[in-house]
């Protein structure tokens, strides 16, 4: 009896689903110019989207990102002299919907001078609880051909698994929640054969593990107020079989400035734990050395602020829009010396983003 | 004694969440989509503008070491 109860519990949830019909995405094409400059490394770039319906269910994606990258950061500078180099990035996909769930195929390649990652994806989103609830469930498969520069005989391979489940809940007429978690799992090289450790104050080639497996999970939060404006919060936790921990923390607030403006500000807060095999300047000879920023103990604060602008709109028929986005990011390296002045390494980062985006 | 009291308890609370499902209804969606205007206004979204969502997503995948669960599909390349 109790079985038939829970099976009913979970049955009213899938019953309920059957009232609607997911739609596809709208059609729309997007531009964006975006701006990375900090801590000596510029990177700029064009960034385009097109999605066309071109059948009653199916619709196809198109995108196309570049950077260029001119490098000169505190790693470059200190070992190796500035460079630049571009990286080319195209995506595809198509989405298909069937009553209330929509499927996506996408594939994705990113290629620089030294380095070619390529990806496929599928997910799978579901309506259910009359459309209160969505769920989806994602996979990410990855591989990656590592080459170094001037030095043909290096030639290695990275291998990638991404696994997503995720779930989006109304939970009140004005507040919706949303949960997401993942796992990741890499195989293969996973450090740079350009970057050096520094073991007894002598630079040597980092040594990364060649397997790494990580869990991340997010919460978030979105909430109206009353006044055409908006809260939301976020927090996610990642921890990996590398040592590193990571909080991130999020808010911000939106709102309308009559009808043709909405303006957004926010707050991240983020710190992560370094890597067990982490050094700043190792004291004795282990299997696994980096001095890899990245996987160092840090933490950063960003404040940000975005502003859309409805230029143009023809109800039912077409909306054009004009977004800006500056944000402000602070470093500070607890355990990373820069050794030009002997003190912890910090440094401010900007990225501006503006993009004028149709939907039609 | 200790642990068998430890799995006791557990049980306990599952069966009395089992017997609870015999009194209970099946749960029904209780915001209607009458009631969901609000909810659809883009200012509820929680990714607005994806393209510039994927570039923050890249700007920090390359700078931090946490990754993942972000609900933006990002490309994965060690760059930038």
């Amino acid at each position: 009896m109790a079985a038939t109860r829970g099976c009913l519990l979970v049955g009213g949830l899938l019953a309920a689903s059957g009232a609607g019909a997911v739609d596809l995405p709208e059609d729309r094409a997007d531009a964006l110019l975006h701006v990375y400059n900090g801590g000596g490394v510029r990177a700029v770039g064009p960034a385009l989207l097109v999605r066309k319906r071109i059948a009653d269910r199916f619709s196809l994606t198109g995108t196309y990102y570049l950077d260029a990258v001119s490098n000169a950061s505190i790693d470059v500078v200190t070992t190796a002299s500035k460079y630049s180099e571009t990286r080319h990035e195209f995506g595809l996909s198509g989405d298909y919907v069937y009553r209330d769930s929509q499927i996506t195929l996408g594939a994705t390649t990113s290629r620089e001078p030294d380095y070619t990652a390529t990806a496929g994806t599928v997910n799978l989103t579901q309506e259910v609880f009359g459309g209160m609830t969505t769920v989806s469930l994602g996979f990410t498969r990855g591989v990656d051909d590592v080459g170094k520069k001037d030095s043909p005989e290096f030639s290695d391979k990275a291998k990638h698994w991404q696994y997503r489940l995720g779930v989006s809940q109304i939970l009140t007429p004005r507040w919706i929640m949303s949960a997401n978690f993942e796992a990741i799992a890499d195989s293969g090289y996973l450090g740079s054969p350009y970057r050096v450790a520094r073991v007894f104050g002598a630079a040597v080639p980092e040594r990364h593990p060649r397997t790494r497996s990580a869990r991340a999970a997010k919460l978030r939060l979105i909430g109206d107020l009353g006044s055409r404006d908006a809260v939301h919060a976020g927090y996610r936790y990642f921890r990996d079989t590398w040592e590193i921990k990571a909080h991130t923390a999020e808010v911000g607030y939106s709102r309308y400035f009559g009808d043709p403006f909405l303006a957004d500000t926010f707050l991240r807060y983020y710190t992560q734990k370094g890597a067990l095999f982490y050094s700043d300047n190792a004291q004795s000879e282990t299997l696994y050395v980096s001095r890899n920023r990245q996987l160092s103990t840090f933490s950063s604060v960003g404040l940000g602020a975005k502003l859309a602008w409805t230029a143009r709109k023809v109800p039912d028929k077409y909306e054009v829009k004009l977004n800006g986005a500056y944000e402000l990011v602070r470093f500070n390296y607890k355990d990373f010396t820069d050794i030009r002045n002997g003190k912890k390494y910090a440094f401010n980062a900007s990225v501006v983003q503006l993009s004028v985006s149709a939907t039609f | 004694m200790t642990a068998h009291r430890r799995l006791v308890a557990p049980l306990l609370a599952v069966s009395l969440l089992l017997l609870g499902g015999c009194a209970i209804k099946p749960i029904q969606p209780w915001v209607k989509p009458y009631e969901r205007e609000r909810l659809a206004d883009p200012i509820m979204k929680f990714t607005r503008n994806g393209l510039a969502e994927k570039h923050s997503e890249h700007v920090r995948d390359v700078r931090e070491g946490a990754r993942g669960a972000t609900g933006v599909q990002g490309g994965g390349c060690g760059c930038n």
